[in-house]
């Protein structure tokens, strides 16, 4: 293996890994912020008990989530220092943002938030989580505006002597069209993470422990479910002006997507193909006439463009070479992430029916569907970004640079060899400690409460201590 | 001033921020293995930093952005040419936060100990290795024509570095000590600045021979001036311990860590990584930049918004500004 090939298989280990946290953390903190609301609102204890407890595992996943973030921003630099040279007068201005404008709220707030209980008047302490929430979506925007960049470079030049892009309108790479169909498409997702989430850890006590605390679970449930289905129909709108955008801005990934070889008006959507794994020859395919050319542009019978007659376009372009992304990796996602998803809304809307009036369900199969369904729309989220990244390749900045380009020209295999082996070695056994205590905390349900301390009793104990 | 400059002196700041704060973050966690004699007491000295130790950390991602936005070539070759020494801490950075954070999430023993050992260590690597880095940065590390770092790790490991490493190492268990005398009562907190007095004298005679070292290598009166204030301002803080003036004693130590920077970072300028092999191969505040254009949007965003992060933080250091001691620890 060349730094290359490892280089790339330490960013993808360390990104998916990472973003297994990141969109419960989004989605979870603004659910914890609304139980907690409800509480504040009508005073009904069961929502403080459900805002500790949700509170208490979106922490554990949170805890994660930053242990794992910081390689994100070094490893540019260290495996990817010619990427970061390429692109840091335009790359580095929103992760600098990213930092000073949402990790501060985050990581203050939360603080505030968590160890704040009997320090704060309970308006005040509301308002942090609130605050926090809002710094995880400014989060999302600014790492999106990013990685948009990547995928449709705007709002720059290239500086031949330097040898690098530079920025030319900050607006534009803040507005670029990537980046608007992205981030709500990635907000929305997130909050089908989060309300699945909420919504399998709460069925599972109802149907588990039907005479603990069903009351409050009940309504947990109920919010999941509901917030699952609801962001569901969002991704779906916000797919269709994703695909249109990347039919147009890069269409080699949409080929690529649906294995479409060769040019089509109208053009089919595939749902699945039997036969070499990159669709190439098939023996059974099951497909919808027209459906991708309307996905794509808009209109029934809408051209959409092959990865052949693409190829030969971008060998025109930028000279010879292999111009196709791995096209079994963006088929199959694509697939995975869409059948994920819808999986996971199905599965809402079946617990939901079979949780009306008051009903408790008692089926083995909700129970078991119960514990895979959170797991569902994490895995949509995953396939999703390998899609989006691997539909990328060849290039690292689409058109301007490919990625065997970026690596780090003074890195050698060993030192790349031996982050590659740390990592993934440490995130397993992350991963073993984590889930633990996650089900850990998930079964041992409902905190009781506390009375609440005398706030002028210097001597009484700290409401929340690591 | 021109815009490289100013943010060559943001950069310095944000190093002040994150060596300052998370400097006694790190003291803290070394305390861990030495001042705490039970279970309760360390989860005082954990107490003392758990609502403040993640937004400090933010100070580096900060740091780290603006190094990437504002020049990109110092932070491509940092980034690059550090490789192993940045994966030690990045490993060790995680293991902490782990331990920090799942601590006390599970009651037994083994557990714990483990979570112990994480913390520790997680404390006592970048503590040091921070340290090697800043020196080596100032020193000068084979960097070649194409701006590429060409040595290897051992050539981090010299005499100076090294001495870089072990003067961080050693204040910031004297800051961290010293922060848990102001933040802890009862007998924890006389023990806290007992020895943080006794490492106070170790770490005052490393920091002035690394102070001696750094001006006589750059021999300009600025940094001969800000070295003597470092050297003094650490003194200061001792005696403050000694005369039981727990804020002052760790205002002592905080403004010797934030002029230490200073005087590293002014020894540096204008260069921002050094060659050692050619010095028209270093990289500079002007060919390591990025546009002008990058820079000004940048100075907006942070002119507006640091104050801002700096008066919430500040705020949480207020909320959180009891003392704390074992009676407090919930069981």
């Amino acid at each position: 293996m060349e730094v290359l090939d490892l280089a790339r298989w330490q960013f993808g280990i360390t990104t998916v890994y990472h973003f297994f946290f990141v969109p419960l953390t989004i989605g979870l903190s603004v659910l914890v912020a609304t139980m907690q609301t409800a509480w504040w609102r009508t005073g009904d204890e069961r929502w403080l008990r459900l805002t500790k407890f949700f509170g208490k595992l979106f922490l554990i996943n949170f805890a994660m989530g930053i242990a794992t973030g910081i390689v994100q921003e070094f490893q540019f630099g260290m495996n990817w220092s010619d990427y970061s040279r390429f692109v840091g007068d335009i790359f580095g201005a929103p992760l600098a943002i990213e930092g000073l404008l949402a990790f501060f709220l985050e990581s203050t707030f939360l603080g505030l938030w968590i160890f704040g209980w009997d320090r704060l008047r309970p308006g005040v302490h509301l308002a942090c989580i609130w605050i926090a929430a809002a710094g995880t979506v400014f989060s999302a925007y600014f790492i999106l505006a990013a990685n948009s960049f990547m995928q449709n470079p705007v709002g720059y030049t290239l500086n031949a002597e330097k040898g690098r892009a530079e920025l030319t309108d900050f607006g534009a790479v803040l507005t670029n069209k990537v980046l608007l169909a992205t981030f709500p498409h990635q907000i929305v997702g997130c909050f089908m993470v989060a309300g699945a989430f909420v919504a399998g850890v709460a069925l599972w006590h109802v149907m588990r422990h039907p005479d603990r605390d069903a009351d409050a679970f009940r309504p947990a449930f109920r919010l999941g479910a509901a917030v699952l289905l609801v962001a569901g129909l969002g991704t779906m709108i916000t797919g269709d002006f994703q695909g249109k955008v990347m039919t147009e801005v890069q269409p080699m990934k949409m080929a690529a997507a649906e294995a479409l070889y060769d040019d089509a008006s109208p053009a089919p959507f595939s749902i699945l193909t039997i036969g070499t794994l990159d669709g190439s020859e098939e023996v059974f395919k099951l497909e919808i006439p027209k459906l991708l050319s309307f996905l794509g542009t808009g209109s029934f019978d809408g051209e959409v463009r092959g990865i052949d007659s693409l190829q030969a376009e971008y060998e025109d372009r930028f000279g010879p070479g292999d111009y196709r992304p791995n096209v079994p990796v963006t088929y199959w996602t694509f697939r995975a992430m869409i059948t994920a998803g819808g999986l996971a809304m199905a599965m809402g809307a079946l617990m939901l029916w079979s949780t009306r009036r008051g009903r408790t369900p008692s089926s083995r199969w909700l129970l078991r569907g119960a514990v895979v369904l959170p797991l569902l729309p994490m895995a949509a989220n995953s396939f999703g970004w390998i899609f989006t990244e691997m539909g990328r390749q060849p290039w690292v900045v689409f058109g301007l640079m490919p990625t065997a380009s970026g690596v780090s020209p003074s890195t050698s295999v060993a030192e790349v060899a031996t982050s590659l082996a740390t990592f993934t070695l440490l995130y397993g056994t992350l991963a073993v400690i984590e889930v633990r205590l996650l089900l850990r905390y998930v079964k041992a349900g409902l905190p009781e409460l506390e009375p609440p301390a005398d706030p002028d009793d210097a001597d009484a104990p700290l409401a929340f201590a690591y | 001033m021109d815009l490289t400059t100013f943010w060559f002196i943001l950069i310095t700041v944000l190093w002040i921020g994150y060596l300052v704060l998370e400097g006694f973050d790190f003291g803290v966690g070394m305390l861990m293995a030495v001042l705490a004699h039970d279970d309760r007491e360390r989860r005082v000295l954990l107490n003392t930093i758990g609502p403040v130790w993640d937004a400090n950390e933010v100070w580096l991602l900060v740091a780290g952005g603006a190094t990437f936005a504002a020049f990109p070539e110092w932070y491509a070759t940092l980034f690059s040419g550090f490789y192993l020494p940045l994966l030690l801490i990045l490993v060790a950075l995680i293991v902490r936060i782990i331990g920090i954070e799942f601590r006390s999430k599970r009651p037994d023993a083994a557990w714990r100990r483990r979570c112990d050992v994480a913390i520790v260590v997680g404390s006592v690597v970048p503590a040091l290795l921070w340290g090697v880095a800043l020196a080596n940065i100032v020193r000068g590390v084979p960097i070649d024509a194409d701006g590429e770092y060409v040595g290897g790790l051992l050539d981090l490991l010299n005499p100076y570095g090294l001495l870089g490493g072990l003067v961080t190492l050693s204040i910031f268990l004297v800051h961290g000590a010293f922060f848990v005398g102001l933040k802890t009562e009862g007998p924890i907190r006389e023990r806290a600045i007992s020895l943080g007095l006794r490492a106070g004298l170790v770490a005052g005679a490393l920091l002035t021979v690394f102070v001696l070292w750094t001006a006589g290598r750059d021999d300009s009166a600025t940094v001969w001036i800000l070295g003597a204030l470092v050297v003094g301002a650490f003194a200061l803080g001792l005696l403050n311990a000694l005369a039981q003036r727990d804020g002052w004693a760790f205002a002592g130590t905080a403004v010797a860590i934030g002029l230490l920077v200073v005087t590293l970072f002014a020894a540096l300028f204008p260069d921002v990584m050094v060659s050692s092999l050619d010095p028209a191969w270093s990289l500079t505040t002007t060919n390591a930049s990025s546009t002008d254009y990058t820079l000004r949007i940048m100075s907006w965003v942070a002119v507006a918004f640091t104050p801002i992060v700096l008066l919430y933080q500040g705020w949480s250091y207020w909320v959180f500004r009891r003392r704390i001691g074992v009676h407090h620890i919930p069981g």
